[in-house]
């Protein structure tokens, strides 16, 4: 399985990235690691008459900073790299994990965080997390640069509010060390979430994977919390509003069924009772 | 240069090449085709085997999951370079753990698994047995011969199995 033909632009710079959008339009697809681009690509699912690498641009685009109660994190930052990073572990605990438990470590050396934002796929497990965490998305386009919150960037299966000619440059998360937890469940570790929860800041803060057509805010959950339900009594909300999938890992009253139960295993692991 | 073929640097096992390839040729292909490292092996071709595992400025990657073009500037090293990656002048102390462990039966799994266990042991120092099961997910060994190769990472690792 071999991607159609397609012309190839390594840009060395934001600036180079913004260009060749601009010169390329519609025919044109940003690339970073590549790791949900290339297998769509070699199923010919899409067909970018020209890629834009961005893989290779360096500085302020990769990197993790902790700006006073802000973590600042680079859209070219790799899993790996969230991964093993002590700032972050000690800044927002949550996102270091989830980067830990996507795909395998192979995966994880490629793959972005942009990259997975912009994927916008409701499977997976970087955007629950920045869901979670009430995060917010930095984006440059021919107009500058406007920033996106997390709830208003997933807006269908695949898609986000991202225009065909902007970058992402940066993900921002507030310092996170209050409770938190994810629970993904799926029958083998590099496997794709069947369900997933994050839960942030004991509570304040769920979403919920693979539970409908984009990356999901439990708000029917964050509210019960707010309210002083229990754990429990919060879970059992979990599915609400949802339209989860269905497919050979399960249908929708199961995915239904397991987002409630680890909705209340995460809540707990949180801290509330 | 044939139409739409662009002119690639890669530098594999310390070896610069310089050569010709289409903007949409898969690493493990140009690896293969137009260096003629065979080593790496392609599996399942979807991003699931890791059978094309290769070392990508020294961690592991599925080079049947990257373009030949995203490679330039990267130092790659697959199964035929990674001995001289080491001290010494025989096998890589991975290669002797598979080996001495008798980690492998058809050995079609095995470089990928080789040069994944290299960079797992690298990038975890504190691997028991089921971190290495975990780490090694993304490689699959049809002759299904798992309980060797842990043994042979762990004793690799000197986390004797
Ligand atoms: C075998 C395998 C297993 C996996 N398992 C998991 C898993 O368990 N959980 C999980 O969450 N993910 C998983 N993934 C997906 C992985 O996390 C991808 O790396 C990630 O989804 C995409 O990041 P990328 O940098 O590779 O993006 P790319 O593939 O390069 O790009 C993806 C999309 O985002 C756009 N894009 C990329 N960067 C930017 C940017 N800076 N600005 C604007 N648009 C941009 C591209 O144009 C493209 O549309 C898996 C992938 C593989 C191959
Ligand atoms: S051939 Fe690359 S992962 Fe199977
Ligand atoms: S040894 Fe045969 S596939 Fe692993």
């Amino acid at each position: 399985m071999i991607p159609a033909a397609f012309d190839y632009v390594r840009a060395g710079s934001a600036e180079e990235a913004l260009a060749a959008l601009a010169e390329h339009g519609d025919e044109a697809k940003l690339m970073a690691g590549g790791h949900s681009l290339i297998p769509l690509m070699r199923f010919r699912l899409v067909t970018p008459g020209v890629v834009v690498d961005v893989g290779n641009i360096d500085g302020d685009l990769r990197g993790i900073r902790v700006d006073g109660d802000v973590v600042r994190i680079g859209a070219l930052t790799r899993h790996s790299e969230l991964e093993h990073s002590t700032d972050l572990a000690a800044s927002c605990p949550l996102l270091a994990h989830v980067a830990s438990v996507v795909g395998d470590p192979s995966v994880r050396h490629r793959g972005t965080l942009g990259g997975s934002l912009a994927h916008a796929d409701p499977a997976s497990d970087l955007p629950a997390a920045i869901l979670a965490l009430g995060g917010s998305l930095v984006a440059r386009g021919p107009g500058g640069e406007r920033e996106i919150a997390a709830s208003d960037f997933f807006t269908g299966f695949l898609e986000s509010a991202l225009a065909p000619d902007e970058l992402l440059t940066e993900v921002r998360v507030p310092v996170s060390t209050g409770g938190w937890n994810y629970q993904k469940f799926n029958r083998r570790a590099q496997d794709w979430a069947i369900v997933a929860v994050a839960v942030s800041d004991g509570g304040k803060g769920v979403s919920l994977v693979n539970m409908g057509s984009t990356p999901l805010r439990a708000t029917a959950v964050e509210e019960a919390v707010a309210g002083g339900a229990s754990a429990a009594e919060a879970a059992a909300h979990a599915a609400d509003g949802t339209t989860p999938p269905e497919d050979l890992n399960g249908d929708a009253d199961y995915r239904s069924h397991l987002a409630r139960v680890l909705t209340e295993r995460a809540l707990n692991a949180a801290g509330l009772a | 240069m044939s139409a739409g073929a662009v002119r690639v640097r890669l530098s594999v096992n310390g070896e610069s090449h310089e050569i010709e390839v289409e903007p949409r040729t898969l690493l493990v292909h140009a690896l293969r085709d137009s260096i003629g490292l065979t080593g790496t092996n392609v599996g399942c071709d979807t991003s699931s085997c890791g059978a094309c595992t290769i070392l990508v400025d020294g961690r592991s990657a599925k080079s049947c999951t990257m373009l030949a073009v995203q490679a330039e500037g990267s130092e790659i090293v697959t199964i035929e370079g990674l001995a001289a990656t080491s001290d010494g002048d025989g096998l890589h102390p991975m290669q002797e753990a598979f080996h001495e462990c008798h980690g492998l039966q058809c050995g079609y799994c095995t470089p990928g698994m080789i040069l994944a266990s290299v960079s797992l042991v690298d990038e975890y120092p504190d691997l028991d047995d089921k971190k290495v099961r975990e780490g090694l997910e993304g490689n699959l060994c049809r002759c299904t011969g798992y309980h060797n190769i842990v043994r042979a990472v762990l004793t690799a690792a000197g986390k004797e199995a």
